[in-house]
């Protein structure tokens, strides 16, 4: 079958797709997107999240076919228009927060997804909001210290405009 | 096929850092920005344009006998380009790290769970699924032979391997054995001197390294009739060492480049898919990648050693150890990896970080039909240290004594000996990381009054609201050893090219280093920095054409590795001030390199780098060895067998539900001494992740292996610490230098790793009173079991 959707704003098409195929397989293998990682394909790890109409979900979960004529927005789509990195994205890179960096695309999603909707989380909401993203590496304790970066980067930006 | 292009080899080329730090500094990683965009190139990303895909088809049984494999429908499925089995290797068919015991794919056998048998290429992972699916195996299913009993009883149960097929197989189904005796030993005399004795029996279940990015890369053959291969390892040399012969290609023609590595932790140290793609990408002449899924890779690759432990510990009315009597029973597995290596570990390690006149120590890896083991961080010093940390706790409980104070009693420090005989030469603080372990603030208590359930114990499953919850606290420290021993010639090399570019001078680093996440390449820089005195530094990316630079593992690449820069670096120096000294005719003594220009201390800036370099490029390879070392007598255990110790200890402070039988670590801490942290920052994070897999290890982590048989491969089944499970890791640094490393350093990654359990399971013995002698603790023990 043929899917077409938009992946960071720009729309996409790909064609041949068998039925069982994954979001995170055709983002990853088809049009080209390899920033969303296959660390599980079961939706326990978190690697592979992607806005889907602006909700974080596990792309290795969502078939192929269920995306025609929707938005999804990748790790490769946080980043500012002019190539610079985003707000959160330069927090992990500023707390030490990414070592092998496996993990680090979905945590991205994840903790832009959160500030959106919190821009000032206590560290138990940013433990539960980023429960089902597994790091292997870092013990987290950075990335906690890149998230409350983050929201404070987040809010003395928003106090300033 | 040579103009085609590969996506992903740009991961490190190019990448300027205009940054001044040097070592002691915290520049950012170079690779950051490229994996905070999802740019950065992992194994798994690697894609040619008209590559296939590979899949094995693997055995449902732990032990069996091949009676037949028939591919023909297989071959058949539209889109397969080959279906490989045994028969179709060239070379030789077995390869390993230390004992070439493993077929490439299994002849007429089947020794473990999931071993490889035939291999498919095709145009599409499902048409690949699909026709592994066809491939027609028949089975004689034979009783595995998987406990200690059985496998050493080999007469009634039967081999894994039949008995000398291999060079260090020792006898029966034992793989590997490492025996110790310092002092008198432990005989009945020795025994009477003590006027306490503690003992135990401990046991560790198998642990998973789990890292993220799956076993993948991509084989591309070339028109040389030789081959590249674009992979995630921790040692390019070594895979290759193991791949010429079984692809029937000198080593030259096997052309190996790092791909972007996603965790490692020893889990890549064997080799997993690379003969897999190789032997596909020969037999079809087009690019194959192979990326395995999660529960393949809890098959395809070794775990951490299950361990049974026995220990005897003797210690005078006051508290001093008289004398320590252990066994320590590893399961190896099918296949030998690295055993023999673990087993040294273990035996030389066992006694933990501390001084005891008399000892007795038997380690032995056995073969048994389940899975393999190998390395994984911590290599046999973690197994050890739940049993002696547990024995110290013990031991204090039967003195009265505070645990921190009997462990401080009998601290091993500078000038001291292990029980192999080898005197430690750097510092040693045992007591000095206890003592501040003990004196850092505690976390407040449970608050009950405005309680948080995702803070409690079972967290967001909201399974209490705090009532049976006891906190405990509990203490631990380890002893690892850094760097290759056993008389290995542990070296590493490292290019350095200095040259200007864009009217600048640039350092380029080129090594063989696999960078897994650790931050070596950050490392490499800092150096090249420091001994150039230049801000650009690039780093190349790490291959075979350079050089081996050893494994990334063994707590030893900063000091082998970064030592290897550092000599390369120090060379061009050298070669750079010479050119000078020619040129200009300095005759000044204090020389140096510094803000890209060439200084004299007394007389100041001489010339600037780039003018004496004009268009010439300085390009400078070195080696760097560590001090040699001796294998261990096989009786006496005794030889200077390790190169460096380090130390790490740790304070848990958990919360247990005792109706619920759930923990959680509410706090864990950590004292280290790391020599000198050349980039404090990756320093700190590679202690509170190593900390993370021992919390892993105490509370949660173990793969399930019932009658050879793996039942949880699986992130739904095997489960690894979460961020609500993973408490805050406060780290403190010491930095004493070990004089005999470059800069001072200590490697760093693993003591955490071998330290930490044990003081959560130590907390959890304070919080419930319970014996708790196997790992991981599960909730079931903590409901059941009787006080210890
Ligand atoms: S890859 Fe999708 S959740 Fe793990
Ligand atoms: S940085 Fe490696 S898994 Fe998170």
């Amino acid at each position: 079958m043929r899917v077409t959707f938009t992946a960071n704003g720009k729309p996409v098409e790909a064609d041949d797709v068998w039925e069982g195929e994954s979001l995170l397989y055709v983002l990853r293998e088809r049009v080209g997107l390899p920033g969303s990682k296959n660390a599980c394909e079961q939706g326990e790890c978190g690697s592979c999240t992607v806005y889907l109409d602006g909700v974080p979900v596990c792309s290795c979960l969502v078939a192929a076919g269920q995306v025609q004529d929707r938005e999804v927005r990748t790790v490769e789509g946080l980043a500012e228009e002019n190539g610079e990195l985003g707000l959160v994205q330069q927090a992990f890179v500023d707390a030490g927060a990414v070592q092998c960096g496996f993990c680090t695309p979905g945590l991205l999603v994840q903790t832009d997804a959160l500030l959106e909707r919190d821009a000032q989380p206590s560290d138990n909401d940013i433990r539960e909001a980023l429960s089902g993203n597994l790091c292997r590496c870092t013990g987290y304790e950075k990335i906690m210290d890149a998230v409350r970066l983050a929201s404070a980067r987040k809010c003395a930006g928003e106090a300033s405009t | 096929m040579s103009t085609r292009t590969i996506q992903g080899q740009k991961n490190l080329q190019n990448i300027n850092q205009a940054s001044k730090d040097g070592i002691g500094g915290s520049p950012l990683r170079p690779d950051g920005n490229l994996k905070v965009k999802g740019e950065f190139a992992y194994s798994s990303d690697m894609w040619h344009e008209d590559m296939l895909w590979g899949m094995a088809l693997r055995s449902p049984h732990p032990r069996a006998n091949i009676l037949s494999v028939d591919i023909s429908e297989a071959l058949k499925v539209p889109g397969v380009y080959a279906v490989l089995t045994h028969e179709d290797i060239p070379g030789s068919k077995y390869y390993g790290l230390e004992i070439q015991d493993q077929p490439a794919l299994a002849i007429d056998k089947i020794r473990y769970h999931g071993e490889a048998i035939a291999l498919v290429a095709a145009d599409h992972p499902e048409t690949a699924r699909r026709a592994v699916k066809k491939i027609k195996v028949e089975y004689e299913v034979l009783t595995p032979i998987v406990t200690e009993e059985q496998c050493l009883d080999p007469e009634t149960y039967g081999y894994v391997h039949e008995p000398h097929e291999y060079k260090s197989h020792a006898y029966g189904n034992i793989c590997h054995e490492q025996k110790l005796v310092s002092g008198l030993g432990v005989t009945d005399e020795v025994r009477a001197m003590a006027d306490v004795i503690v003992s135990g029996d401990y046991e560790v279940g198998m642990q998973d390294q789990a890292f993220l990015g799956p076993e993948s890369g991509l084989a591309v053959p070339a028109e040389d009739g030789g081959i590249d291969l674009y992979i995630a390892t921790q040692w390019l040399h070594v895979d290759r060492e193991q791949m010429a012969p079984v692809l029937d290609l000198p080593e030259e023609k096997v052309r190996l480049t790092l791909a972007g590595v996603g965790g490692a932790f020893g889990g890549r140290e064997d080799i997993s898919m690379q003969i897999h793609a190789c032997l596909l990408a020969q037999h079809t002449g087009k690019p194959v990648k192979i990326v395995y899924s999660r529960d393949e890779s809890f098959y395809g690759h070794v775990h951490r050693h299950p361990a049974r432990m026995h220990y005897e510990h003797g210690a005078t009315r006051d508290g001093k150890l008289v004398f320590a009597d252990c066994r320590i029973v590893l399961d190896g597995g099918a296949y030998a990896s690295a055993s023999p290596a673990v087993v040294g570990n273990a035996a030389s390690l066992g006694h933990g970080p501390y001084v005891i006149p008399n000892v007795k120590m038997h380690a032995i890896a056995l073969y048994s039909n389940n899975p393999s083991c190998g390395a994984m961080r911590g290599f046999g010093a973690v197994q050890a240290a739940f049993g002696y940390e547990s024995q110290m706790d013990k031991l204090a409980a039967e003195l009265g004594m505070d645990p921190v104070e009997l462990r401080q009693l009998n601290a091993m420090s500078e000038g001291d000996f292990m029980p192999t005989g080898q005197r430690i030469d750097s510092p040693a603080p045992v007591a000095e990381l206890l003592r501040r372990a003990k004196e850092m603030p505690l976390p407040p208590p449970l608050d009950t009054e405005h309680l948080d359930v995702r803070a409690l114990p079972g967290a967001l499953s909201n399974t209490s609201h705090g009532e049976g919850i006891v906190r405990g606290v509990g203490y631990s420290v380890g002893i690892k050893n850094v760097g290759f021993s056993e008389g290995f010639d542990d070296y590493s090399t490292a290019r350095v090219r200095l040259e200007v570019i864009g009217g600048e001078p640039v350092a380029m680093v080129h090594t063989a280093m696999a960078e897994v996440g650790q931050g070596g390449v950050t490392v490499h820089a800092q150096i090249a920095r420091t001994e150039l005195g230049v801000e650009q530094v690039t780093i190349h990316p790490a291959n075979t054409e350079v050089g081996s630079a050893g494994s990334t593992s063994a707590s030893r690449q900063t000091y082998m590795t970064g030592g290897a820069v550092k000599l390369a670096a120090e060379a061009v120096r050298r070669a750079l001030i010479e050119k000078g000294r020619r040129r200009y005719g300095w005759t000044h003594q204090d020389i140096t390199l510094s803000g890209g220009k060439v200084v004299s201390e007394s007389a100041g800036v001489l010339v600037p780098m780039v003018d004496l370099l004009g268009d010439e490029a300085i390009d400078l390879t070195r080696e760097h060895h560590h001090r040699p070392t001796q294998a261990f007598d096989k009786e006496t255990g005794q030889g200077f067998g390790h190169v460096q110790y380090t130390f790490c200890a740790n304070r848990a402070v958990v919360d247990v539900d005792v109706e619920l039988g759930l923990v959680k670590v509410v706090e864990l801490t950590a004292v280290q001494d790391v020599g000198k942290a050349l980039n404090p920052l990756s320093v700190v994070g590679q202690i509170q992740g190593g900390c993370t897999q021992a919390l892993g290890l105490a509370v949660m982590e173990e793969i399930i292996v019932r009658d050879g048989k793996v039942r949880n491969a699986s992130f739904t089944d095997y489960l690894i610490p979460t961020i609500l499970d993973t408490p805050p890791i406060p780290v403190d640094v010491l930095e004493l230098p070990d004089p005999h490393a470059p800069y001072g350093l200590r490697g760093v990654g693993e003591a955490p790793t071998v330290s930490a359990t044990p003081s959560i399971v130590a907390a959890i013995r304070n919080a419930t009173g319970l014996a708790l002698n196997r790992i991981p603790v599960r909730p079931e023990h903590l409901t059941t079991e009787q006080p210890g």
